[in-house]
Order: structure tokens, then C-alpha cells, then sequence
């Protein structure tokens, strides 16, 4: 092994084995998620067809159970909504954070409160939703729009650290240099700075949409579910994450084939965008 | 006259320029300002709110009684969430257990081992393994894993039923499964985590240690472990966060049973199954309602915990990898 002597035996076996069982570690990491995508593709791709994606679930136990097309369409509705209340707070905190004050007293609470809203369980965002939203005095009853706003608070932490860490990589000299043209701050940052960093904030905008579409806590007390396809935001309404648990729930192999089916669709949604984000963010680099 | 008036309005134009730019700047500040302090006060508003919702059931069973009483009957209204609490601790430890050695070889092979032009796919990998819904793992875990363990479970539970917490009746559902089902979810963060704690080791030590003549397994022991341990813990920390508040795949593989198990192989509960579950039984405004809401305070509290301590873990030992070490494992 070297030139200036021999590895005893013993050592190069140490090596070996335990270099062994690193790789070991690894392949262990793997195999869940080649079996649960090979399962959830073996188990799902005979339930899909045009009707499967064309209907509405009935709410049938037996006869025609229905398709999932309210489920895709709630969860596009409601991560959507989630999307527009999450990404311009996002970026907002994301630019105080970066761009006014690095240090103050504020950024500090701020970026902690970000670090603490990363570790809550996303369980816990669905019962604040609830308690103030759902049967506090404010407003009552379960409503898409609700959902979307548990969903949003899960998605802002996400947003606003991917944002923080692109906008920290855009280099003082273009800031400085758009000051010294005489750029007023909101321009530079406006015109120079979000632009520049415009690809890693996508890439962490995309990343949030993916955890939030597969979240069903959130939404358990917040949106409850429905049966039919609806626009109302203000109204109850399905999601595929919920379709899927009830779903499974049930003690009828049809259903659960819908389960699987409807877990297919929405892992083909979430792989598809998170290897968009994933793509873009290898193809991020600055000049 | 006239030159007077057009240098005035020069001056005027110009402090026009300057009050708009300046209004622009102090418009942006203020408002950042203005969407910080709502974020802060939106997010202490929701805390109140759910301390005052779990408030019912604070004062009928008391907090340490609602923390310690082993007795969840929701049929009488008494509230004791042991069994949650333990099922929580169980299943949370089982995931450590199974998931941190399996990230952090994974994390060691892929920064040290692996080909240089493999470690981008494998790391993709491993995070899409995180992209994978919850509900997702549940359906998995229901209809496939439970009845492939099931006889594996039943022998070794027969086999060495002298082991403490092994023996006795093994049911499809159980703690164990559900930690498995945790381990897997919270392998790809402590890995990420943990990967990007390895690529901060220097090259320097790294080097030094191969010089000497150790091989690449002891240059992993003797420069890389030590110093990379803190970062480790504090990923193992974020990760055990993650498996205590998990909810739909747990709830869907433990069996839903409020007592606490005789073994690894019996049904059980967690926190955060609870009030997935029972939700829909509880009447708006009930003891029932409140005790699903204090559950999910007792959650919360448990993760700022062990989040906490996850950071002044890595604040402790290293200066200057101090920031969010999480930046990087956003999926």
C-alpha cells in the first residue's frame, strides 16, 4: 500500500471491512426508497386511467367509487394560494434579513424565530390554524383558505433560508457598484441583488412547494376534505395528500387501490419538481 | 428673476428626486419592518392561542397530570398522556437507533468513499428519499411492510422473549415498525446535515493522517470522527425533532392503542397520532378537544426542547460553522 513499508494485515482488513460497512449504510438508505417507489408504481399504474383523473371521488363504498380529479385539483388550489402568501413574506424577511439590517437586535429574533419555525411538526401548524381560525372567534368552520395558510407558515422557514443564503452569495462588489452609480438601496436591491439571486430562490421556492403538497397534518383540521371539485377558496375541499389517508382507511381493496393510485400521481408531482428544483439549483453559478 | 426661478426649481426638482429616492429606501425599510414584527406577532398570537385552547384540560387533569397520568379514556373525559408521551419517546429512540448509523455511514461513504462523480447522484438520491410524503410511507408501511415483519417479528420475538421488551404477543401494528418507519424519514436529514458537518473537516488533517500512513478507514477515525462529532450529534438532535412530531405515517402504523405496551412489538400511540386521529371524534369546545390541543402544546414544547439543545450542541463546539447548518436540507 505505501512505499515505505507494508500495512500489517490486520489494518487493511480493519479498513476493508468497516470501508465495507459504510457502503453498507448507504445501500440500507436506499433500498426503502427503491421499494417504496417500485411498490407505489407496481400497486398504483393499475388504477390509473382517464376516468381515475376525470371525476370526482363519490364517497361510494361500493359500485363506482370515482376518480381523484377533486383531490389534484385542491391540492394545486391550495398549495398554490400557500405559494403566493408564502413566497413575498418569504423573500421580504429573506431581504431585512440580508440587505437592511445583518445584525440588529431584530434579524437576531427574526432568524431565530425562522430556526424555531423550522423544528415545529407540521401538525402543530394545522391546530394553530385551528384554534384561531377554525373555531376561535375570528372565523369559523373549515375552509381551503385555511389550509392554505397552515400550509404557508410551513413553507416560509424554507423560503426565507433559501433566499437568505442566495441573497448572502451575491458578491458586495455588484451592490457597491450600483450605489456608486448612484442607485438608491431599493433599486439596487430591486434591480441588481434579487435578480442575481433569483435562481437559488427558485430553487428553494420549488422545494417548499414539494414538502407542502405532500403534507396531510396541516390540512387534516384546517380544509377536512370534500368530495367534489370546487374554485371556492372560502368552502371545504379535497387534497390528495387527504384522499390518500382516507382512503386507506378503508377495509375495501378498491379504495385502497385508489390510494395507490393517488399516491402514484402525487409522488410523480413531488419527484417532478423537486429534481426541477434540484436541476437548478447544480446550474446556479454566479459570473 | 428668471434665472433665480429656474435654479429654485432645479433645487426643487432636485429635492424632489432626493425626497423619492429617500421615501423609496425608508418605504422599504419600514415595510420589511412592518412584515417582521407581523410575522413575529402572528406567530406569538397562534402559541397564546393554543395555550389557551388546551387551558380546559390544564385545569381539569393539571399539567403534571396531564403530562403523567397513565390513563387516556377518552370515554370517561380523564386525560392522561403517558401513554402518548412514552409511545412518542419509543418510537423516536427505535428511529435514532436504526436511522443515525445508517445516515452517518451514508454520509461518510458519500463524502470520503464514493467516486468523485457519483457523489452529486447519490446525495440526490438520499434527498429524494425526504421528498417522499408522509401518507405516503403509511401506505407503504400498512399494506406492505407490516405483513412482510409480521413472521420476522414473531421470531425473534419467540426466540428471544428472555430479552426485555421482546417477548409476548406480536401484533401487525406496533412501536417497532412505526420507529422504522422514522428511521427512514429522518435518515436523509441527519445525513445531509451530517455531510455537510464532514466537508468542513480541513484538508490539512485529513492529509496529515494519510501521511503518517494510516489507511483511509483510520484517517475517517482519527481525523474526521472527532471532529465532526458535534455537528453529528446536533444532526442526530434535528432528526430525533423530526421523528417526534411525524404524524400520518405513525399514526397509520402503531396500532392507535392509548396504553402503554408490554414490548417493541405491541400497539401503542404518540403525541402527534393522537390528534390525527381522534380529531374527528371530538366535539368542538369538549375536554376531548382540549386534551388534543394540549397534546399538541406538549409536542411543540418537546421539539423547541430538543431543537434547542441540537443548537447550543453545535454553538458549543464550533465557531464557524455556527449558522443554520440545516440550509442546505430544505426538502
Amino acid at each position: 500500500m505505501s512505499v515505505f513499508g507494508v500495512v500489517s494485515a490486520k489494518r487493511r482488513w480493519t479498513g476493508r471491512i468497516l470501508q465495507g460497512l459504510l457502503m453498507a449504510g448507504l445501500i440500507t438508505a436506499l433500498v426503502p426508497l427503491v421499494l417504496v417507489l417500485i411498490y407505489v408504481t407496481v400497486r398504483g399504474l393499475p388504477a390509473l386511467n382517464l376516468d381515475f383523473f376525470m371525476t370526482d371521488p363519490t364517497g361510494a363504498f361500493f359500485g363506482d367509487q370515482g376518480g381523484i380529479r377533486s383531490a389534484i385539483l385542491g391540492t394545486l388550489e391550495i398549495v398554490g394560494l400557500s405559494t403566493l402568501i408564502a413566497v413575498p413574506i418569504g423573500i421580504a424577511l429573506a431581504v431585512y434579513l440580508n440587505e437592511i439590517s445583518r445584525q440588529s437586535q431584530m434579524a437576531l429574533i427574526i432568524r431565530y424565530c425562522i430556526d424555531v419555525m423550522t423544528g415545529i411538526p407540521s401538525i402543530v401548524y394545522g391546530l394553530f390554524v385551528y384554534t384561531v381560525f377554525v373555531v376561535g372567534g375570528i372565523e369559523a368552520g373549515f375552509a381551503a383558505w385555511k389550509g392554505a395558510l397552515a400550509l404557508s407558515m410551513l413553507m416560509l422557514p424554507i423560503v426565507t433560508r433559501a433566499s437568505e443564503v442566495s441573497l448572502a452569495i451575491v458578491p458586495d462588489s455588484l451592490r457597491e457598484a450600483a450605489l456608486a452609480l448612484g442607485a438608491p438601496r431599493w433599486k439596487v436591491i430591486i434591480y441588481v441583488v434579487l435578480p442575481t439571486a433569483l435562481p437559488g430562490i427558485l430553487t428553494g421556492v420549488l422545494l417548499a412547494i414539494a414538502r407542502a403538497a405532500g403534507e396531510t397534518a396541516p390540512l387534516l383540521f384546517t380544509v377536512l376534505g370534500a368530495q367534489v371539485t370546487t374554485l371556492a377558496l372560502d368552502q371545504q375541499m379535497n387534497a390528495l395528500p387527504l384522499q390518500i389517508f382516507n382512503d386507506i382507511r378503508q377495509p375495501n381493496a378498491a379504495l385502497v387501490t385508489r390510494a395507490w393510485g393517488g399516491a402514484l400521481t402525487l409522488i410523480l408531482l413531488i419527484l417532478f419538481v423537486t429534481i426541477i428544483a434540484r436541476f437548478g439549483a447544480r446550474r446556479r453559478r454566479l459570473p | 428673476m428668471p434665472v433665480i426661478e429656474s435654479s429654485l426649481v432645479v433645487l426643487r426638482s432636485r429635492a424632489a428626486h432626493a425626497a423619492r429616492d429617500w421615501n423609496g429606501d425608508t418605504l422599504l425599510l419600514r415595510g420589511l419592518q412592518f412584515v417582521a414584527i407581523v410575522i413575529l406577532a402572528v406567530v406569538g398570537f397562534f402559541f397564546i392561542q393554543l395555550l389557551v385552547a388546551s387551558l380546559p384540560v390544564f385545569t381539569k387533569m393539571g399539567v403534571i397530570g396531564f403530562i403523567f397520568e397513565n390513563n387516556w379514556d377518552v370515554a370517561h373525559a380523564v386525560f392522561g398522556a403517558l401513554p402518548l408521551v412514552v409511545g412518542t419517546g419509543i418510537t423516536s429512540i427505535i428511529a435514532l437507533i436504526i436511522g443515525v448509523p445508517v445516515a452517518v455511514a451514508a454520509a461518510l461513504y458519500i463524502t470520503e468513499l464514493a467516486p468523485a462523480r457519483m457523489r452529486g447522484v447519490l446525495a440526490l438520491l438520499l434527498d429524494l428519499l425526504a421528498a417522499i410524503p408522509s401518507v405516503i410511507y403509511g401506505l407503504w408501511g400498512v399494506f406492505i411492510l407490516i405483513p412482510a415483519l409480521k413472521p420476522i417479528e414473531e421470531w425473534v420475538g419467540a426466540t428471544y422473549h428472555y430479552v426485555p421488551f421482546i417477548g409476548g404477543s406480536v401484533t401487525g401494528p406496533n412501536y417497532f415498525i412505526a420507529g422504522l418507519i422514522l428511521a427512514i424519514m429522518i435518515v436523509p436529514i441527519v445525513s445531509a446535515i451530517s455531510r455537510e458537518v464532514l466537508t468542513t473537516v480541513p484538508w490539512s488533517e485529513k492529509e496529515a493522517a494519510l501521511a503518517l500512513g494510516a489507511t483511509r478507514w483510520e484517517m475517517i477515525k482519527l481525523a474526521i470522527l472527532p471532529h465532526a462529532r458535534p455537528g453529528i450529534v446536533s444532526a442526530s438532535m434535528l432528526g430525533l425533532g423530526r421523528a417526534i412530531g411525524e404524524t400520518i405515517a405513525v399514526t397509520l402504523v402503531i396500532g392507535n392503542a392509548a396504553v402503554i405496551g408490554d414490548s417493541l412489538f405491541s400497539q401503542g400511540y404518540t403525541l402527534a397520532a393522537v390528534i390525527a386521529n381522534e380529531f374527528g371524534e371530538a366535539s368542538v369546545g369538549s375536554t376531548h378537544a382540549s386534551a388534543l390541543i394540549a397534546a399538541g402544546l406538549v409536542l411543540f414544547v418537546m421539539t423547541l426542547i430538543v431543537n434547542g439543545a441540537a443548537r447550543i450542541v453545535v454553538l458549543r463546539h464550533t465557531h464557524t460553522h455556527s449558522g443554520p447548518v440545516e440550509d442546505r436540507v430544505v426538502a
